[in-house]
């Protein structure tokens, strides 16, 4: 049966990671090929790279990033932060990324996921929702709504409306982040997960709030997610990914153990 | 040398990267004399098969593909490169290249496993049961994992023909064998170190095999 996969996610600013990553001897990487390399090494089923960065030379930069992290890992990879049109979309895949993740940009135009299935394929095109939950309204019936720029610009969009939405137009798949549980360490919005992924019929990358294996253990069965975004746990050495997928596997979720 | 046959196919620098990171540098091309020098062809792809059969026969790279298994050399089918070499896909009801008898069939959309509706594409990793042994599948580990990521998967009409099968609700073959061609519907170039040892035993295996 397919494994539950375990996800790192990076930011990189200007071609460097935003926060060190403390490795063995807890000495802070900056350099997101390196880091990339070792979560590779260390068993990563995937890794997402978030480019904060806006300015045109900022994604040049990210681009030679990409290229450098095509050289050096051999698992899928995936490039979000900003992207808006299909050209972005192109660079960044000949560049050597699997997939790329839209967000603000297909709230805006959500064509981009209709042409980027087309001009790649479905699996190049993950949509990026960032998640805030509200009170239900005729608007907003699933009680949580599509937010842009950071969580600070409501779009009036129920998330569970969109997620449908982006499956119809050929989204490969979903990466759902809860701005609520972002950042908190307390654990993964599973209902928010579980609502969305057994929702559509594309696989779900569960975000926000991870800071413990138990956290994930939780959003991979009653959250029903097919796979777990993490972050601080594993860059400042609470936790590796071994352990994680060990700690996983003991409780009966099929993780990848050999790699 | 080794060739990767270029058909306009999705993203082929992956299996280049791949092998220039093996130690194995390739040449990417659609030109059937400069494919024709190389010791191994590679035959990868990302896409649908409709696509592929039809810019694989404006290239003239379908009567090549067929020369060259007839040849004795060494190919290895990657993805929709493995799909593309049966008779017949349900994807967009495509007649394809028929080097291999089967077919290629679409997961049921109701796929379930222990009561749970099951994700389509089957994206991510899993593992390959391999049936016998094989040049190119030496050496891995029996924990092994694979990439995935597809619709379709193969279901070829000579069991003989199927050496690795893997689970997805049901059990499809995600491996194949014949002569001198091998062909995975896993990326073994995304795969990390096991699927790196594949593309390196392909890279030096001379194409025999005693089925």
């Amino acid at each position: 049966m397919l494994s539950k996969r375990i996800i790192p996610c990076l930011d990189v600013r200007a071609g460097q990671l935003t926060k060190g990553v403390k490795f063995q001897g807890n000495v802070d990487i900056g350099d997101p090929v390196e880091v990339a390399r070792q979560y590779y090494e260390q068993g990563a089923d995937e890794i997402v790279f978030y480019d904060i960065t806006a300015s045109a030379d900022g994604r040049a930069i990210m681009i030679d990033v990409v290229r450098r992290v095509a050289e050096t890992i051999f698992i899928p990879f995936s490039v979000g932060g900003g992207i808006q049109t299909l050209e972005e979309m192109r660079q960044v895949i000949l560049a050597g990324a699997e997939k790329v993740s839209v967000n603000s940009g297909a709230v805006k135009n959500p064509d981009i996921i209709r042409e980027g299935a087309k001009a790649f394929g479905s699996q190049c095109v993950v949509l990026g929702m960032d998640v805030k939950g509200v009170a239900r309204t005729r608007e907003i019936p699933s009680g949580y709504e599509i937010v842009i720029h950071g969580g600070r610009v409501y779009t009036g969009l129920d998330a569970l409306w969109w997620a449908k939405e982006a499956e119809r137009l050929g989204a490969g798949e979903i990466c759902l982040n809860s701005i609520d549980a972002d950042g908190t360490q307390d654990g993964y919005e599973i209902d928010l997960t579980s609502l969305i992924s057994t929702k559509v019929s594309i696989p779900v990358i569960a975000s926000g709030g991870a800071g413990k294996p138990e956290h994930l253990y939780d959003v991979l069965t009653r959250g029903h997610a097919d796979a777990a975004l993490i972050a601080s746990m594993v860059h400042y050495r609470a936790y590796t990914i071994p352990e994680i997928k060990n700690f996983l596997h003991d409780r009966g979720v099929k993780t990848r153990l050999a790699w | 040398m080794i060739a990767v046959v270029d058909y306009g196919a999705g993203n082929l620098t992956s299996v280049a990267r791949a092998l220039e990171y093996i130690g194995r540098p390739c040449r990417v091309t659609d030109d059937p004399e400069m494919l024709n020098r190389a010791s191994h062809a590679i035959f990868p792809g990302v896409g649908a098969a409709g696509d592929a059969m039809e810019n694989l026969r404006s290239r003239g790279l379908d009567r090549w593909l067929k020369g060259w298994f007839a040849s004795g050399k060494p190919l290895l089918g990657i993805c929709l490169g493995t799909q593309v070499i049966f008779d017949y896909s349900e994807e967009n009801q495509t007649p394809c290249l028929g080097l291999i008898p089967g077919q290629v069939k679409r997961f049921p959309r109701d796929i379930q496993d222990e009561g749970r509706t099951l994700k389509i594409p089957h994206m991510g990793w899993n593992g390959v049961a391999f049936s016998r042994k094989h040049p190119v599948f030496n050496d891995l580990s029996r924990e092994a994992e694979f990439y995935f990521v597809h619709t379709y998967y193969p279901a070829p009409a000579e069991a003989g023909h199927v050496i690795g099968r893997t689970e997805y609700g049901l059990t499809f073959c995600s491996a194949v064998a014949v002569r001198n061609l091998v062909a995975v519907q896993f990326h073994p170039e995304k795969s990390g170190t096991p699927g790196l040892k594949i593309l390196e035993n392909f890279c030096t295996w001379d194409g025999a095999y005693a089925e």
